[in-house]
């Protein structure tokens, strides 16, 4: 067996299943590997004795017999789902110290597959960010090379899975949180159908957008992953989608139509919107992504040539109907019932400025301010309501888009990781470079990036795959007939490996 | 359009956020940045677009569900008001609000 942090999480279910290890040794091997590269930044809290008391559990019920694909496997959780066992901050200083009284139902759905909780992951703060440069608890560093970002929101989560911490981690996206920090460090993530993972739990950030999903080092792992997170939440979030849990590692075994061995993507029809790969893109990246394309080709898909008109107008939209929800949101943090109360105050009103002003960052209360201003009176129309029609063109433009193809597919981000701090002073920089994940945010559909090679100072480069509603099995069976046939997404970063 | 530095106060208070002068100052000049890449918004004819809020509503009808009015969940006040900056007996305190 190859040492504890080398295997995958289907890999390590099997050798906890086989006995060659336990849960609660691979638990500890991993608690003490976090420990060994805290310096990384990526993980945000621990609780010994809860994990290895969730690893004893998943033991005994080995011992009696019992096999899942997750049962005894340790992952943590961006801070951004709240825990019972361990604090939730959310990267920032307004929840210091938050302790909730109930997990989140994703959180809930993957403990009772027997997956074992190791702890809370950084990101930035309220999932506001491209680098993870806004975490009140610190930047995180990017494994491949630790003077550059992880890509953000989740970046402790994209960081602890690429540096070898864990075998997998949950994140969230609103805009590109989940896709555009895999791409950044070689690994494998996916965003699901917007209504798919239950938000219960989820500090709130943009409600019409936000979406958890898995972040792990291959498709086969996101697949068994999103098989026990995804499925309707009826009763606890009122956007759940009533729409059957799937079982998407089957869905990737299934040989499609038509499939050969050789050809296993024979009658794929891949898109490739002509503004994603304009001269915005860079073209270390573009390279990477045309010749995972090329392997596309290669198993048999068929490239065709699309158009996402709008892809611009991806931005403006995005930012203000984010902010716009974000505003609402955060308006619960008023030092009365949770979160930082500020120490001195004359009254009310000057207590709720004074803890808000001390506790937010800056990023947080530019987008409170963005988005009071585009809802208050006499602004609402011209901002989001425009915007709210505007994301229906978006949404419609894939629909069209999707009459001529399967799947999508072209960069996640338009460069490889930039440098720690490059564009921390520059908000519309970092908002720039959210322009490939975006319309799919907007649109709601399923996204994922997958590792297609390296880029300028050997970064890693994700190829976006993107599908259209409930077709995640679909995206992870694409994602892993590449992953067959290419070895991008098994490499490590120098100094993380075995 | 341009925001102005009374704007910044009049949000700020709308956001029951304190900037001090050098803050909204930047504030301003983020803003004001950010809103010319809105204009480019104000070129797309949306005439007789219905707003999208849920985004699947692209495709097919999505309604907001009812469930009946009972309580579903237990009294846990106690770990509810743990994370509280100030509780006494049960209740959350705040600064005085009526003379």
């Amino acid at each position: 067996m190859n040492a504890i942090h080398e295997l995958g999480v289907l890999e390590l279910a099997a050798a906890i299943g086989a006995k060659q290890t336990s849960s609660v040794e691979a638990a500890q091997h991993l608690l003490a590997r976090a420990q060994q590269f805290a310096s990384l930044g990526a993980c945000l809290a621990f609780n010994e004795e809860a994990t290895l008391a969730q690893a004893r559990a998943a033991d005994a019920r080995i011992a009696a017999g019992e096999r899942t694909p997750l049962l005894g496997v340790p992952l943590a959780h961006k801070d951004i789902f709240v825990t019972k066992d361990f604090p939730t901050t959310a990267g920032s200083k307004m929840l210091a110290g938050y302790q909730s009284p109930f997990d989140a139902t994703v959180v809930q759905r993957l403990a009772a597959q027997g997956a074992v909780s190791l702890g809370k992951l950084n990101c930035d703060e309220f999932a506001m960010g491209s680098g993870n440069d806004n975490s009140a608890f610190g930047p995180v560093q990017n494994p491949w090379d630790v003077t550059r970002v992880p890509g953000g929101s989740s970046g402790g989560s994209a960081a602890a899975v690429a540096a070898r911490l864990m075998p997998a981690a949950t994140g969230t996206d609103t805009g590109g949180s989940i896709r555009q920090p895999a791409s950044f460090t070689g690994i494998t993530g996916i965003k699901p159908t917007y209504g798919r993972c239950s938000r219960y739990g989820m500090v709130a950030f943009a409600s019409s957008l936000d979406q958890a999903g898995p972040m792990a080092r291959n498709a086969a792992d996101c697949a068994a992953l999103l098989t026990a997170m995804a499925g309707p939440d009826i009763d606890r979030d009122s956007t759940s989608l009533d729409h059957p849990a799937e079982d998407y590692s089957a869905a990737i075994g299934r040989p499609r139509e038509g499939a050969t061995a050789a050809r296993p993507l024979n009658g794929l029809r891949i898109g490739l919107p002509a503004e994603f790969f304009g001269a915005g893109c860079s073209p270390d990246v573009l390279s990477a992504v045309r010749a995972a394309l090329a392997e596309y080709e290669k198993l048999g898909a068929t490239l065709v040539d699309i158009s996402l008109p709008r892809t611009e107008l991806s931005i403006p939209v995005y930012y203000i109907i984010a902010p716009a929800e974000a505003s609402s949101n955060l308006s619960r943090f008023d030092g009365v019932k949770f979160g930082h109360r500020a120490a001195k105050y004359v009254d009310l009103i000057d207590m709720y400025k004074k803890s808000r002003s001390e506790a937010f960052g800056p990023e947080v209360q530019r987008r409170i301010m963005i988005g009071t201003y585009v809802l208050s009176h006499g602004y609402y129309d011209a901002y989001y309501l425009k915007a709210q029609q505007i994301r229906r063109l978006i949404a419609q433009d894939f629909q069209s888009a999707f009459e001529r193809c399967d799947l999508i597919a072209g960069p996640v981000a338009p460069t490889v990781a930039w440098k720690i701090g490059e564009k921390s002073d520059d908000p519309m920089a970092n908002y720039l470079a959210d322009i490939y994940t975006l319309s799919t945010s907007l649109a709601g559909l399923p996204g994922m990036s997958v590792p297609a090679g390296f880029g300028a100072g050997g970064m890693p480069v994700g190829l976006q795959l993107v599908g259209n509603y409930f077709k995640e099995g679909e995206l992870l069976h694409a994602a892993h007939a590449f992953q067959q046939a290419t070895d991008w997404h098994s490499r490590s970063p120098s100094g993380f490996g075995s | 359009m341009s925001l102005t530095l009374s704007d910044i106060g009049r949000i700020a208070n709308l956001a029951r956020l304190e900037l001090t002068e050098p803050q909204s100052e930047r504030m301003l000049s983020q803003l004001n940045g950010f809103f010319d890449t809105v204009e480019q918004m104000n070129a797309v004819d949306t005439t007789g677009v219905e707003p999208l809020a849920h985004p699947t509503a692209v495709i097919d009808h999505v309604s907001l569900r009812l469930r009946p009015d009972v309580a579903s969940e237990p009294n846990n006040r106690e770990a509810n008001q743990k994370s509280a900056p100030a509780v006494e007996r049960g209740l959350f305190l705040v600064p005085k609000v009526i003379e």
